[in-house]
């Protein structure tokens, strides 16, 4: 015989506690109310970024509560050099009898940038859940087909050494450049865009590396560990390699962000990539390559620099701080321009390893200058003198 | 990927890491521990290729639920008065989610191990999905659920309300001070750790038992995530705990991070499982019960208590006198009478305490009633607006409490309160041990020892100093807390939604002003002051004033 013994549960019941059950005051009021939108209707992404990072100049009344050893706490404005509207406003005083109210919203102009991309957690798994499995079937797909057979054997070595030591470059300015900087900025707007952007160039680090992986196990000849030898002491590499550990360097973070999408990624990043790998493969029998570093230009190229672009755009048309703004990105136009031509210039004896040639040396970084300067029109900014080094 | 492949994988992109040769990364967040560079292992051994995929599926059945509860009309079952718990917690939550993933840069120069911060990096995006996730379900309750109040406002008003500095330490505890301390002591050796449970598996039990099985999909859903960050702080506090120099520091925070988290989150967390419940079985654990099993059992016996091998001084007393606050000093019911009395500085509705709640109370903690018992009775009978003022400003034999200088929770437990005067202002604490907090830990010298990386507590910490003297209209104006007909409070004593029930701009015009209770204390002469703290220390349970003097 079976026996049950009574189980305690719960009892649901029925509330009628739906939307429109009843009318009453605020009964339809179902927006999020405490920010202004950048168009006409608030989207999902602004829905669920903006304002989750608070700021003392509006609604934080009682300021931050945590500071660092010298008092400072949250996130302050003065982490860059930039300005926007507003920020020389002091934070407003709250003192007995004071109210908390501080300045109406946005109480000044960082608040004003939204992503582009509107990257927030479910776009953000989708894409680079596509992304990995599309690269992973088209490595599959050549593994199967026998495709690295094709490859002459000087691209093998040009693919282990020179492939292999980009990974590295992603790898340092994806950790220690922009999830760095994901500390930094002003609003929750910047710092997820830069979280985002960090985990981009994590991602293609490791693509890179896990593709070296299989071209090891693949190819016999392939050497799995000449990547490391190459970044560490192939004077080709070591201008990138030095300017890279200088983007790190940089306390400023809009400085980096800026040298480091505005300047470096179309001088150094696209030159090497879309001016010589993807130009070079098909020739020398690889239409592998281009397609995982094709993953990584397409973050950059159509996303990463969007956003940089809308958060840069905003600050050299701000309504009071323009001219400083430029001013300063003149500047640091100046000093990363001159640092990247040469770390490009260095980069220059790769051209000639593969067997089969790719454009020459010169019409790449041509093309590349004249994307750049494209970037920088984007940006009413103008060509740097030091472009033509 | 097989699980073959992804430890093959996972070995290989321990190359990526490198160390500079021209330029350091800069240094931006100083900590007084000192690690030594070692070899050491990613806890979290997790590959990109199989991470992003694994997100997505998680996230396809969090949408889908989301999709299921909407068609399914979930609404008709939620319980409100659990609903309007959620206006806070869904306030609160986003915030220290996004601080986690801003605080791990802190380690990056800290923990000189380049292997360590493939894991923390991707703790920083794990970290960005929780908190827009909640944000998500958030705006699905906005849209969804019979009062949108108070969702609507959420992220002005834990901004500015009387409590919402609580919620924000387990916020802004994570990103300043010494990077140590913050970001790993705090966050992911006691916040992640411990009291996660509370937060992320314990409650969501209780969000089922309402009717409402969205909370739990979202949250055990990111407590998955969780899991994989203990590691990374596992990983670093044994790498701390290598150097004997860091013993003196470990103890110290451990001890600011237990009893700080204690205060914080067992105060919101105890609140809505106790008091934003329906479900009165008798057979179903209390918070108390709960608190028992997962902190208690899971995080101090099975997790601290090992560590003493090592070297590590586990603060035991702190965490017998957490247990002793809960079980013995009622501190969960008095925060939840505090938040209840204060209804009004607040944007969600309290719903009363009916006669099945107070026969739970008194079974699971027996003496509730007759400390507690009258106090929510009286809140009951002054609940909709009969010509009297709200309870906060009624005889009912309750007094306003001062407010914990640390950790921003009032001085509840009356007899444990304690005063110290720090740069010339009188401030007041809710027990010994956030006293130490604020006066010997958070300083640049600790027992002697030079600590100049040690943070500082700053802000205007007590709320009620900012509308010391207004009128309740005024504050309520001022905290943006009405509704769109431009009189009724979003935030109401009961659950009835009739307008003519409800709280208005025009009752509270009637109220007296309200006073700072550390503005009056600062007015005060020493004397005073001694006899303030001699008399609030008999004040209690319950907030009741002290007996008059024999």
């Amino acid at each position: 015989m079976t026996t049950t013994t009574e189980r305690s549960l719960p009892q649901p019941r029925f509330t009628d506690a739906e939307a429109g059950a009843k009318e009453f005051p605020d009964s339809t009021a179902r927006n999020y109310s405490y920010f202004t939108p950048q168009k006409r209707k608030q989207t999902h992404y602004e829905d669920v970024t903006v304002e989750v990072q608070p700021d003392p100049r509006h609604y934080l009344s009682q300021g931050w509560l945590y500071g660092f050893a010298d008092g400072q706490g949250g996130y302050p404005l003065e982490w860059t050099a930039l300005k926007a509207w507003g920020s020389d406003r002091p934070v407003p005083e709250r003192f007995p009898g004071s109210g908390g109210k501080g300045y109406d919203w946005p109480a000044h102009g960082w608040h004003e940038f939204r992503d582009p991309n509107e990257e927030w957690e479910m776009t953000f798994y989708r894409y680079n859940s596509n992304v990995v499995r599309q690269i992973t079937q088209n490595v599959d797909s050549a593994r199967e087909t026998k495709a690295f057979e094709q490859w002459n054997p000087n691209w093998v070595q040009f693919v282990e050494r020179n492939v292999g030591a980009w990974m590295h470059v992603e790898q340092g300015l994806g950790l220690y450049l922009f999830a760095n900087a994901n500390r930094r900025g002003p609003t929750n707007m910047h710092n997820t865009a830069m979280a985002v952007n960090s985990m981009h160039r994590l991602r293609f680090a490791q693509d890179l590396a896990l593709y070296n992986l299989t071209l090891s196990d693949e190819i016999e000849a392939f050497d799995g560990e000449a990547h490391i030898e190459t970044w560490n002491s192939d004077p080709a590499w070591q201008g990138v390699r030095r300017v890279a550990e200088q983007l790190t360097a940089v306390d400023d973070w809009a400085e980096a962000v800026f040298a480091a999408n505005i300047v470096f990624e179309p001088l150094v990043g696209e030159l090497f990539r879309s001016g010589l790998v993807q130009q070079a493969a098909p020739r020398n029998g690889d239409y592998v390559t281009p397609t995982v570093v094709g993953a990584g230009e397409h973050d950059y190229a159509e996303r990463d620099l969007r956003y940089t672009l809308a958060m840069f755009d905003l600050l050299v048309n701000d309504k009071e701080f323009a001219q400083h703004n430029k001013d300063l990105m003149n500047q640091w136009l100046s000093t990363w321009t001159e640092r990247c031509i040469k770390a490009s210039r260095d980069l220059q004896p790769l051209w000639s390893q593969p067997d089969a040639k790719p454009p020459r040396f010169e019409d790449s970084l041509d093309r590349v200058k004249s994307r750049f300067s494209e970037i920088l029109r984007q940006l009413g900014l103008d060509d740097p003198k030091e472009l033509t080094l | 990927m097989s699980r073959q492949s992804i430890a093959k994988a996972h070995e290989k992109i321990q190359e990526l890491a490198w160390e500079p040769l021209y330029h350091e990364p800069v240094s931006q967040y100083g900590t007084d521990y000192t690690f030594a560079k070692a070899k050491k292992k990613d806890p979290l051994k997790q590959v990109l290729r199989s991470y992003f995929p694994m997100q997505e599926e998680k996230d396809h059945r969090v949408y889908g639920a989301a999709d299921g509860a909407i068609r399914g009309n979930m609404f008709r079952q939620v319980e409100e008065r659990w609903l309007e718990w959620q206006k806070l917690f869904l306030s609160i939550i986003p915030l220290p989610e996004i601080s986690a993933a801003r605080a791990m840069p802190l380690l990056f120069r800290n923990v000189p191990n380049p292997e360590l911060h493939n894991g923390q990096a991707i703790q920083m995006i794990d970290e960005v999905r929780h908190s827009t996730i909640q944000q998500n379900l958030k705006r699905l309750y906005m849209n969804s659920y019979i009062d949108p109040a108070g969702f609507n406002s959420s992220l002005k008003n834990f901004q500015n309300d009387y409590c919402g500095t609580i919620g924000r330490q387990f916020a802004e505890g994570f990103i300043t001070g010494d990077a140590i301390t913050a970001a790993s002591i705090y966050l992911t050796i006691v916040a992640e750790t411990a009291f996660t449970n509370t937060l992320f598996v314990a409650m969501p039990a209780e969000a089922a038992a309402n009717g409402d099985y969205l909370l739990p999909t979202v949250f055990h859903s990111v407590q998955s995530d969780e899991s994989r960050h203990i590691s990374n702080g596992y990983a670093t506090l044994l790498m701390a705990l290598a150097d004997e120099g860091n013993h003196q520091l470990l103890e110290r925070d451990l001890r600011y991070a237990w009893w700080n988290n204690h205060r914080v989150v067992d105060a919101a967390i105890g609140t809505f499982i106790e008091y934003g419940t329906k479900d009165r079985r008798k057979d179903r654990e209390s918070y108390a019960e709960m608190w028992r099993r997962w902190i208690y059992d899971d995080y101090y016996r099975s997790y601290l208590v090992p560590l003493e091998k090592y070297g590590l001084v586990i603060p035991h007393d702190l965490i017998e006198e957490s247990w002793n606050q809960i079980w013995n000093k009622g501190y969960v019911h008095e925060v939840a009478q505090f938040f209840a009395t204060g209804w009004l500085a607040n944007y969600w509705r309290i719903d009363p305490m009916t006669d099945k709640d107070f026969e739970w109370f008194e079974y699971k903690y027996p003496g509730w009633y007759d400390k507690y018992g009258a106090w929510w009775e009286n809140y009951s009978r002054l609940a909709t607006p009969n010509g009297h003022n709200p309870i906060i400003f009624e005889d009912v034999d309750y007094v306003y409490p001062s407010r914990c200088w640390t950790c921003m929770v009032p001085c509840l437990v009356r007899e444990d309160m304690v005063m110290a005067e720090v740069g010339g202002q009188m401030r007041t604490y809710c027990h010994e041990a956030c006293r130490w907090t604020d006066v010997e830990a958070f300083r640049p010298t600790y027992q002697g020892r030079n600590t100049p990386n040690m943070g500082q507590l700053i802000g205007k910490r007590e709320w009620e100093t900012l509308y010391h003297g207004w009128n309740m209209a005024d504050v309520v104006t001022d905290m943006g807390y009405v509704r769109d007909d431009g009189k009724t409070l979003v935030a109401q004593p009961h659950l009835n939604l009739d307008p003519s029930k409800m709280w208005t701009l025009d009752h509270m015009r009637r109220c007296p002003p309200f006073a700072s209770p550390n503005v009056l204390l600062n007015e005060m002469t020493p004397e005073e002051q001694l006899a303030f703290h001699a008399d609030y220390i008999r004040q209690g349970p319950g907030g009741r004033p002290a007996p008059a003097a024999v």
